[in-house]
């Protein structure tokens, strides 16, 4: 037995393992996808996450299965909390349920790919480069991805502003019309306490070329953190002007606002 | 009662292993006579074979004496060859004067081989490129220019005499036995140089299959800008894996240090201005091409990493 195979059997347990390849994706004769998704890697990945999911943020997801078994499909969610620490857990959420598990891409940050080794990292658990063009090839790959329109307003937000909702972009609405992918809303509750940031020191962020460097303890604080999906929302492909389109858009923005509440309330405590 | 006459093809780079797989499928069919640039080599005793520099005006004779009907030009002289200033009168002046030469002699079909390095390998490329997107190249290393100038010229031939039926093929990577490109040395050897940290996704075409691709377009006169990839992808440092080759890892940031190692240790098939496309994912897609010509690859990586694993020092 190779150290590789050994540290396999050691680290991913079998029905994990079982789960993963049960996941049917368009991937190569090597396991690769054109993103650098790997189905080896995938199944470490998952079987780190599980730990995080279940013992650290004691992670409660309600509403996974509104998220169909198959097709197109855009998760919108609100971002928070410094680090994609919420797309790791809705990910796991969709690729753990019982029924028809999947596994979601994650659109990421462009400063990712720049990183050596975490870039690839993320990018062979299925995470992307955030451009509509690797988005649009994905729902036509029929794959389910999961995007933050608020981007790095949303994860770069201090602690004062958490759970208020930062401009969303249109781009995910253009795209869920033409590819005729089902959205499906996500209230993210409990990320935004994991790192607390009180402030940005914009002149250090401009010099790394980050998109920002919070002020915060360098810790992750082991909030409970609550996922609501919400129910699946159709939008048709007709020739609207942006102004409507933007109401759509607030139409999901109001959703996950309500999935949000949804979620503060059932939340008894912090920890 | 009249023959018909076999068509006429002048193929250029015959020296190359692509060029000589693409002669020994369309000899039998095809009246081929073989230019290159670099040396004359024997192709047997029907096909003639010519040492010549396009730029030279005994290169016009071909046309006169030949009468060819269609050209497949594969003798691009690779960005890991010669100096800045050589590559670009090759590549871009000589390509040009092939390219009027052939609109002078009426001919009627021209195959230019590219290569997916016109696209450039940034941070932000998106993955599964398609052909339509821009070339960012010629921005981002000089010596990359010779390969973006020469599409375009072909571009402009293509729009302006349409009736030369102009087809460029933007290749992923070309592998296999026999090609001596700078990808097929770093797979063919004992030890290859990475970027520490950074494994960027690839895709490999064998030999055998680019030379199938190209006479299928020799085949089907349909003029446009195609890239040719299989639909198979690998990261490159799994790919040395496969292949058996001990991985090297340099220092990767600052960019500057890795750029400073390839200049000062000479890697020839790890150069200063190539070191981007071994840290960001040039992922083309080739599904276009698949399509127009019905074309599938027959040679899966599996097969091609066994051939390097088994010819860790190939002729």
């Amino acid at each position: 037995m190779g150290l590789a195979s050994f540290l396999k059997s050691r680290l991913v347990p079998a029905e994990l393992e079982a789960q993963v390849d049960r996941i049917r994706k368009p991937i190569g004769s090597l396991g690769y996808d054109p993103w650098g998704y790997n189905n080896d890697a995938i199944k470490y990945g998952l079987s780190v996450t599980r730990q995080v999911y279940e013992r650290y943020f004691r992670v409660q997801a309600d509403g996974v299965d509104n998220v169909p078994a198959e097709g197109p499909v855009l998760i919108i969610a609100n971002h928070s909390g410094q680090l994609p620490l919420d797309g790791l857990l809705v990910g796991y959420a969709l690729a753990s349920r019982q029924e028809k598990p999947r596994i979601p891409r994650a659109m990421i940050e462009r400063f990712f790919p720049t990183v050596p080794w975490l870039g690839n990292l993320l990018n062979e658990m299925g995470a992307v480069l955030g451009d509509p063009v690797n988005c649009a090839k994905m729902l036509e790959n029929d794959e389910a991805v999961i995007v933050f329109p608020e981007g790095v307003r949303g994860s770069g937000k201090l602690y004062r502003d958490r759970y208020q909702l930062k401009r969303f972009g249109n781009g995910f609405m253009h795209l869920a019309m033409k590819y005729n992918a089902t959205i499906v809303p996500v209230g993210v509750v409990g990320c935004e306490e994991t790192i607390p940031a009180i402030a940005n020191i914009k002149p250090l962020a401009n010099a790394l070329g980050v998109p920002y460097v919070p002020v915060a303890l360098p810790f992750i604080f082991p909030a409970k953190v609550h996922l609501n999906f919400g129910p699946p929302m159709h939008f048709d492909n007709t020739e609207i002007p942006e102004d409507i389109v933007s109401e759509r858009v607030e139409a999901v923005k109001a959703e996950i606002s309500r999935l949000i509440d949804k979620g503060l309330s059932e939340r008894k405590r912090l920890f | 009662m009249t023959t018909k006459r076999r068509p006429h093809i002048l193929v250029t780079g015959a020296a190359g292993a692509l060029a000589q797989q693409v002669i020994n499928q369309l000899r039998d069919t095809c009246d081929l006579v073989a230019v290159d640039f670099r040396e004359q080599v024997y192709l047997g005793d029907d096909i003639p074979s010519y040492c010549i520099d396009f730029n030279k005006r005994v290169f016009e004779d071909l046309f006169r004496r030949y009468q060819f009907d269609g050209v497949i030009h594969l003798g691009r002289i690779l960005s890991s060859q010669l100096t800045r200033m050589r590559r670009y009168n090759a590549n871009v002046l000589g390509t040009q004067k092939l390219l009027d030469l052939s609109q002078k002699y009426g001919i009627r079909r021209i195959i230019v081989l590219s290569t997916y390095h016109v696209y450039g390998a940034v941070a932000y490329n998106p993955a599964l490129i398609d052909e339509s997107a821009p070339l960012k190249s010629a921005g981002l290393s000089a010596d990359l220019v010779d390969s973006v100038e020469l599409e375009n010229l072909a571009n402009i031939y293509l729009w302006r005499y349409p009736e030369l039926n102009i087809t460029i093929l933007r290749p992923c990577n070309i592998v296999g036995p026999g090609v001596r490109n700078s990808m097929s040395s770093l797979l063919g050897s004992e030890r290859a140089p990475v970027l520490a940290g950074f494994s960027p996704m690839m895709q490999f075409i064998h030999i055998d299959d680019m030379a199938d691709a190209i006479v299928l377009a020799w085949q089907k006169p349909v003029k446009g800008v195609f890239n040719v990839a299989p639909q198979d992808w690998v990261a490159y440092q799994q790919a040395l894996k496969l292949c058996g080759c001990q991985r090297i890892p340099l220092p990767s940031i600052p960019p500057i240090i890795p750029k400073a190692i390839s200049k000062v240790l000479n890697l020839h098939s790890f150069p200063p201005f190539l070191l981007s496309f071994f840290k960001y994912p040039v992922v083309i897609d080739g599904r276009a091409f698949a399509r127009e010509f019905d074309f599938t690859p027959k040679r899966p990586l599996k097969e091609i990493f066994r051939y390097y694993q088994n010819n860790k020092k190939p002729v």
